[in-house]
């Protein structure tokens, strides 16, 4: 277990390093081979042309590429300083850019929108599980019945209504019509009633989604499981239904589930961009989503390894989950 | 957002030949039917997956035919019509978002702009897109996934590891840094032709792995097979086992992760047009108009509700014909 445990840490270090050698080809060659000048795009679209140099100067934008990687790197540990002339910023480990549009490092922005994304985010999951996993597994239980039916009648429906659309219909229904909500984000320390009302219809807009694919991949899981001859097994040695359903059928179905758990929970800790900008929620999402209009490459790539980061963090979890659950896996 | 991870559902059922032989008829002799066939016959009596194929050639012929219709009904998708805006709030005049006899689903606010039309334009971008880069998708998986599959190896390896990186990568993220960096004219492209183009790449390359897996995994399979063996047996060469032997098995698999993965891509590019990296105005496209509409869902709703619709008609179709295509090409189905 251990041993499986460094050689997976191992491994996600080697992803995000891969990861950060991809972001910066993304944002530094990529504009170079179509013929974009960064240091202006860092600088904004009306920058006169001698704070593009002194830009381009601070950032080491000439030196090569690998080079500016490793700067990055360094920069996460030990801080950096941009300087021409007699002008200085200084960024504090960890440095994670600076922003010179914004004239802010990294680092606190990322910081400051964490916590926003994180209550969406497991907010949402734990709504999505609940109600999708039982909508899911009653489904499969009540195969063909009229239950089936109409959840699978929703979860399709869900799937395919795009998810800024399901919440413009909620904005306008519930909080301007009902009134039942407040559409008005309040951060957790300065009111915990108020913050909860402000993401209740994030929240159940984002789970519905979710939601509607977990009920689907579970219906179509659990029958595929029920088949097997491990369930015909337990029932023939006399086990209660309960028993069969709730302890043997529910494990293997839940390994699947995990997996999708994992790359989505990671996905939507790094940015739920489009919920996020659709209730005007001030996370991470919002973040990168204002950093991609104002073309600030520094917040991008903060935000992307953010993501990135906690992606590989996931699956790493689910994966020790899996042996936990699953009496067939043994990590090795 | 995740993609698609429909697995073709197992259902215990009776098996194909059983039931082939059940829909063969009584009196008829029993006869041989191709998979294409069987399937063909399955799908048919599918009636959901049939409307959803109805939707999608009728939408397919809407999109083509964009400019046409909207000459008979004599409205242009860019003209402003200013007179329909009440001045003091920017909102349509008349109820219901402006709907009447010359404008059938209402107008924009502020500038007026036919929605309608803007609909029917819309589904050009929407199809575009979500065709060609399923196209992308599936050349791309399937030529890796055959290589990984067939030559093994470090071959495989190498095409594994990277298939697995990029399902790891945070999708939407990495195509809306992707689509923001390209610049605005390529290849004599300028404007929203440009920013198609790229989209239908970008959503292309991150789409390849999920169909790369699938084929990898029935390549494995397949080339163990005695056929192959046959082949190689008599002398045929690699490229010949690979596309003439290999290639016809791995249809199925192919044509239904394909329809899966288009309603996928369509939900894509509204979204990265929603969140204004996709097409540029003045081009119509449904997730831009919802985007636009965003700041009126209190005082002109019908912005918002029509091209929410035309996402949700266009997703869903090709969903529940996905559904019926999967359903029909799996062996282990009983419909």
């Amino acid at each position: 277990m251990l041993a499986y445990l460094i050689r997976r840490l191992f491994a996600a270090a080697v992803m995000l390093v891969v990861i950060i050698m991809v972001v910066f080809g993304i944002f530094f060659l990529v504009p170079k081979w179509a013929g974009v000048d960064i240091a202006a795009s860092f600088v904004g679209k009306q920058a006169d042309p001698a704070a593009v140099e002194a830009v381009r100067e601070k950032l080491g934008l000439s030196d090569p590429v690998h080079l500016q990687a490793w700067e990055f790197f360094k920069g996460i540990f030990a801080g950096r300083t941009f300087a021409t002339g007699g002008d200085v910023v200084h960024c504090s480990a960890p440095c994670f850019g600076y922003s010179f549009k914004s004239e802010q490092a990294v680092w606190p922005v990322l910081t400051d929108r964490f916590p926003v994304t994180l209550g969406l985010a497991l907010g949402a999951a734990v709504l999505w599980l609940v109600f999708g996993v039982a909508a899911g597994v009653l489904s499969a239980l009540k195969r063909g019945s009229l239950w089936d039916r109409s959840a699978m009648v929703v979860a399709l429906a869900g799937v395919s209504l795009p998810i800024y659309f399901t919440g413009m219909l909620s904005l306008a229904t519930f909080a301007f019509g009902l009134k039942w909500f407040d559409a008005q984000y309040v951060p957790l320390g300065q009111s915990l009633g108020g913050w909860f009302g402000g993401m209740i219809l994030p929240w159940i807009t984002l789970a519905f989604l979710y939601a509607a694919m977990y009920a689907r991949i579970t219906r179509a899981t659990m029958m595929e499981v029920l088949g097997e001859d491990y369930i015909r097994t337990a029932r023939a040695k006399g086990l209660r239904e309960r028993t069969v359903i709730g302890k043997h059928a529910m494990r293997s179905t839940m390994t699947p589930i995990l997996t999708m758990l994992g790359m989505d929970l990671g996905a939507l800790i790094g940015g739920a961009i489009l919920t996020e900008s659709t209730f005007n929620l001030p996370g991470l999402g919002q973040a990168v989503l204002n950093a991609i209009r104002n073309q600030d490459l520094p917040i991008i790539l903060g935000v992307v390894l953010i993501t990135s980061l906690s992606v590989l963090l996931a699956n790493l979890v689910v994966d020790v989950l899996y042996a936990v659950i699953d009496p067939r896996v043994r990590l090795t | 957002m995740t993609a698609p991870l429909h697995e073709p559902t197992a259902e215990a059922a009776p098996s194909a030949i059983e039931e082939a032989a059940a829909v063969g008829g009584n009196a008829k002799p029993v006869q041989g039917r191709s998979l294409g066939r069987i399937a063909w016959e399955r799908l048919k009596r599918d009636r959901l997956a049939l409307t959803g194929g109805a939707v999608i050639l009728a939408l397919t012929l809407i999109a083509l035919l964009a400019p046409v219709i909207s000459n008979l009904v004599g409205q242009d998708p860019d003209a402003y019509h200013e007179d329909m805006i009440d001045a003091l709030f920017g909102t349509p005049k008349g109820s219901l978002g402006g709907i009447n006899g010359d404008h059938l689903l209402g107008v924009e606010p502020v500038n007026g702009r036919d929605i309608f039309a803007r609909i029917l334009y819309g589904a050009r971008i929407s199809l575009l897109v979500g065709f060609l880069s399923a196209l992308v998708a599936v050349v791309l998986g399937t030529v890796f996934g055959i290589l990984a599959g067939f030559f093994g190896g470090w071959v495989d390896a190498a095409i594994s590891r990277v298939m697995d990186g990029l399902l790891a990568f945070p999708q939407l993220l990495f195509i809306i840094a992707l689509v923001s960096v390209m610049p605005s004219d390529m290849l004599g492209m300028t404007g929203s032709s440009v920013r198609v183009f790229v989209m239908i790449l970008v959503i292309g390359f991150f789409g390849w792995p999920y169909i790369g897996r699938v084929v990898r995994g029935q390549t494995l399979s397949l080339r163990e097979r005695e056929y192959v063996e046959a082949a190689r047996s008599l002398g045929a060469g690699r490229f010949h086992i690979l596309f003439k032997e290999l290639l016809p098995n791995l249809v199925a698999p192919i044509v239904v992760y394909t329809t899966m993965m288009i309603p996928t891509n369509i939900l894509t590019e509204a979204a990265l047009s929603f969140l204004g990296v996709g097409v540029k105005p003045p081009t119509a496209s449904w997730g831009q108009m919802l985007s636009n509409a965003i700041d009126y869902y209190d005082s002109d709703p019908t912005y918002m509700v029509v091209p929410g619709v035309a996402i949700f008609i266009t997703v869903l179709a090709f969903n529940l014909f996905g559904d019926g295509v999967r359903d029909a090409l799996d062996p282990k189905g009983s419909r």
